[in-house]
């Protein structure tokens, strides 16, 4: 069985890539180029807003390449979780680069745009038929969910993506997408089994981040053969080792031996990896076992107000050493100032010096710093709410008095006029939920379009 | 008994969202030999990374020995989920430091 190549530009588009590790990729004359483009580690936000968290500028730079490589080698790309967070919004802003690129560089192919938004209808009856569960340690879904949420995704499978180059599509973009997705795609479309393909994109997905010295904008090339595949780096700064790759396994998942996806799992018991080159190494033994109901993970976000932050920083030693009371003057002063008007916020604080980075989870409990920094932060029922609440709050703890006080000119120093920073709208995740589907395309319809 | 700490048998010690509601605990050892001393020792245990933590044993979701990497990890259950109210650590990528001050009894 002749060996089936995947280029992975970078680890999430936008992240760019050095352009000697790409050419030197092309050189070798991969079947296909594929690149992840989302995550939901950047948090709600972006769901939420339909805000990418790529920058426009720097995802054209990338797809520049990327478009004119695969016109000219004449080889499919795919693109997963467009626009980072793969909704309706983020999907379009990438699509439209692509025509964008295409009307300037005069290149014309075959696209497939795959939607992955899912309609809340959808998934209430869903509810109703018992086919929604909660994935790991969230909640089970209420109705109530399904009302708040302002945006659910649904994550594809290898499937939808398979289909769409079985429909002659030469480049291929779509909404949210289980990442290892657009990798084992074209794999397991040239009849590869699906066991190593999407182990191999598994490792791909985050592009060089799987070799050492590990980067997140640096290119990685997958082979898959009959019963297994490789990965080497194309930058010979960097290497693939063993550890590198195995330990990549491990990375943001919660088990490195069963791996649940859409659809089934990967079953890595058996899995061996081996050095074959000082810079690549094969992996033999990862097995792909359906699940006897497909199951689709979804995403959604709710909304949960505005934000308006103050930063901060404290250098007396007495004030730092009263600083849980100092909060608490704070809120109490605030509550009792805007008792009765109606005011709907929360106010909190991060201390940074003191657990700002790990709060609850933090067990150094009587560190003395000899600095703090500072984060007001309200969050308002709107902006205006927020805007207010947090101006007062600062403008009271930067002159309340404390036990000892003997600065009483002025408790905080502000690095920035003004001292608030507008956070915009808040969103909270409430879907992080598996729901059962008829097949793997039910809730990923595609257009085809041709550039 | 003489200890050897943490920091001196692994390469990587690191904490990272597994998802928004999940936190996990990387831990890859130098070689086969620290790995083995490590898995043998008895430590890595859910009350162990629970007493860490400061949170309920239940909060610990799983504890792994991983071979093929020389590695161990623990998944536990945010305290907030990412991006809610009072999170501080929106990728989870720096919840790792208590880690680093475990000690393993040189068997």
């Amino acid at each position: 069985m002749k060996e089936f190549l995947v280029l992975s530009p970078t680890a999430i588009l936008g992240y760019g890539f050095p352009l000697s590790s790409f050419k030197e990729g092309l050189s070798r004359l991969p079947d296909a180029i594929a690149v992840d483009a989302g995550s939901t580690d950047p948090g709600p936000y972006y769901l939420g807003a339909g805000e990418p968290f790529t920058g426009r500028n720097a995802v054209k730079r990338d797809l520049n390449y990327l478009l004119e490589a695969a016109a000219a080698n004449k080889i499919p790309l795919l693109i997963g979780s467009a626009g980072g967070s793969g909704g309706e919004p983020h999907l379009k802003r990438d699509v439209d680069l692509i025509m964008e690129i295409a009307g300037q560089k005069d290149l014309h192919f075959r696209m497939a745009v795959i939607h992955a938004e899912v309609e809340r209808e959808k998934v209430r009856d869903s509810l109703y038929r018992n086919k929604i569960k909660p994935l790991g340690p969230v909640p089970p879904l209420q109705e109530k969910d399904l009302d708040e949420a302002v945006r659910i995704v649904g994550q594809m499978g290898v499937e939808p993506l398979a289909g769409a180059l079985e429909a002659g599509a030469q480049v291929v973009i779509a909404g949210r997408a289980y990442d290892p997705s657009v990798f084992a795609a074209p794999a397991c479309q040239s009849g590869y089994r699906p066991g190593p393909a999407i182990h191999m994109g598994k490792i791909l997905e985050c592009g060089a981040i799987a070799s050492t010295p590990g980067s997140g904008s640096d290119c990685l090339l997958g082979r898959i053969g009959a019963g297994y595949f490789e990965v080497e780096t194309l930058n010979p700064a960097r290497v693939c080792t063993v550890t590198s790759v195995a330990a990549h396994t491990l990375y943001e998942k919660s088990d490195p031996v069963y791996l649940p996806l859409p659809g089934g799992c990967l079953d890595l018991k058996r899995t061996r990896y081996e050095q074959v080159a000082e810079n690549r190494v094969r992996v033999t033994g990862s097995k792909f076992i359906p699940a006897q109901k497909y199951t689709v993970k979804l995403e959604g976000v709710k909304k949960a107000g505005f934000r308006t932050v103050t930063i901060a920083g404290c250098r007396d030693p007495v004030m730092i050493s009263e600083i849980d009371q100092v909060m608490e003057i704070v809120k109490e002063r605030t509550r009792d100032n805007f008792a009765g008007t109606g005011s709907d916020y929360s106010l909190s604080f991060k201390i940074y010096g003191k657990n700002g980075v790990m709060g609850d989870l933090e067990p150094v409990r009587d560190a003395v710093p000899h600095e703090i920094g500072i984060i007001i932060e309200v969050i308002g029922k709107n902006q205006e709410t927020a805007d207010t609440i947090c101006g007062f709050a600062r403008s009271t703890m930067l002159h309340c008095s404390y036990p000892g006080r003997t600065a009483t000119a002025g408790n905080l120093a502000f690095p920035f006029s003004p001292a608030e920073f507008r956070g915009g709208e808040v969103f909270n995740y409430n879907i992080y939920h598996l729901m059962e589907v008829a097949d793997p395309f039910e809730l990923f319809p595609m257009e085809i379009i041709n550039v | 008994m003489k200890k050897i700490k943490l920091t001196e048998m692994a390469e990587v010690i690191r904490s990272k969202n597994s998802g928004p509601y999940e936190l996990t605990l990387d831990i890859i050892f130098k070689d086969r030999e620290n790995f083995e001393l490590a898995r043998r020792s008895g430590v890595f245990t859910k009350k162990m990374f629970a007493a860490l933590y400061g949170i309920e044993a239940d909060g610990v979701i799983d504890v792994i020995e991983f071979a093929p990497a020389n590695a161990i990890k623990a998944t536990i259950v945010r305290p907030v989920v990412s991006g809610g109210a009072g999170d501080s650590d929106i990728y989870g990528a720096q919840q790792h430091a208590p880690l680093l001050n475990i000690e393993v009894p040189m068997g």
